[in-house]
């Protein structure tokens, strides 16, 4: 490493900016290209019925399929607001 | 057998019409008898970047109409040997363009050439499909900056789903980066991504970087493909980048400044 890289190396560079945010979008996108077609219907569909019970957001549902050699597993994963238990 | 090769990116305006004109000029000086197709019907360019824009008659959609025959069509290049153009139509809807149609049309092309090369438009819709559809390999034109990037990890996703190899179940699609537009004494600064972080980014082998340079701009205002620019670093690195499609074993070059300052000559030893 030179003098001036070492100087360089205390900040931030713009172009370290881009490829941090590069790998975790393309990581996210390729996480959803292998995802079969019915699951933003799905859901849309189980936001809605938990929405019939409990007020969450958009955001508080993920549903993913994870595919291993043998089976696929539906992962659903639902967030509760914290005060949401009673009404 | 013809080796069919996608020149594709997602992105428009990253280079994949000086791409398409270098690496079918330099394939055909080589020796290997060449066609180029220009897939961006309604926009078609290739015709002006390789100097045959007033020889157009007929075009790939007259073709697969059946309007017109392939050797009516093709146009013969003037300064090298063994290099054919198939312009794309001016005035046709994208749909013109059938995966049956571009199947016949790229059929008969094989019996007699050795490489098809297939110039995409850009995006991912349907034309930019078809120009990929039929491709043994894939040229993914990036520029180091993040739509580019991000968009080349999208034509990626295409080519492992939706090509006729993968559809069949066969080989995959033979992946290869070519950086463009870049600029190493800003990468050194920081201030762009580097050829590094890019096929750390997009996971493929990288057969080429291509410096940003004013020679670049020069050669299509002439209608002369770049790689016809010996003495040009531009030039000089499509040639390098056509000998490793074709194998070869080159060292990459104009990746580092040239130029160095006196302080950057003092610390750097």
């Amino acid at each position: 490493m030179s003098f001036l890289d070492y100087f360089r190396s205390k900040k931030t560079t713009s172009a370290n900016v881009a490829k941090e945010r590069l790998q975790i979008i393309v990581a996210h996108e390729r996480g959803q290209r292998d995802q079969p077609d019915y699951l933003p219907q799905l859901q849309a569909e189980l936001l809605a019925v938990i929405r019939k019970y409990v007020q969450i957001d958009d955001d508080m549902v993920q549903v993913e399929v994870d595919r291993n050699d043998s089976c696929s597993v539906l992962e659903l994963n639902v967030t509760l607001p914290e005060h949401s238990h009673s009404h | 057998m013809a080796r069919i090769i996608v020149v594709t990116s997602g992105k428009g305006g990253v280079g994949k019409t000086t791409t398409s004109a270098s690496i079918s000029t330099g394939l055909a000086r080589r020796g290997h008898k060449t066609v180029v197709i220009d897939f961006d019907v309604g926009l078609r360019n290739l015709d002006l970047i390789m100097n045959c824009e007033r020889r157009v008659v007929y075009d790939f959609v007259n073709v697969i109409q059946g309007d017109a025959t392939l050797n009516q069509a093709l146009i013969r290049d003037k300064r090298v040997e063994s290099l054919y153009i198939l312009p794309a139509s001016q005035t046709r809807e994208k749909e013109a363009l059938t995966k049956d149609g571009v199947e016949a049309v790229i059929n008969e092309l094989s019996e007699t050439f050795d490489y098809i090369v297939c110039d995409s438009p850009a995006g991912i819709e349907h034309g930019a499909q078809m120009a990929l559809y039929y491709a043994d390999e894939a040229i993914v034109v990036t520029n180091p900056e993040v739509s580019s990037v991000r968009d080349s990890d999208r034509i990626l996703g295409i080519l492992q789903s939706k090509s006729r190899r993968a559809e069949m179940g066969q080989d995959p699609v033979k992946e290869h980066l070519l950086l463009t537009r870049y600029d190493p004494i800003r990468v050194e600064k920081g201030e762009m991504l580097s050829v590094g972080d890019v096929e750390e980014i997009l996971a493929i082998p990288l057969l080429g970087v291509i410096p940003e340079s004013q020679v670049v701009l020069n050669a299509s205002n002439q209608g002369t493909p770049v790689i016809l620019e010996d003495e040009s670093d531009a030039g000089q690195a499509y040639d390098d980048a056509v000998a490793r499609l074709l194998g070869e074993e080159r060292e990459h070059r104009f990746m580092t400044a040239q130029k160095k300052g006196f302080f950057a000559r003092m610390f750097k030893g």
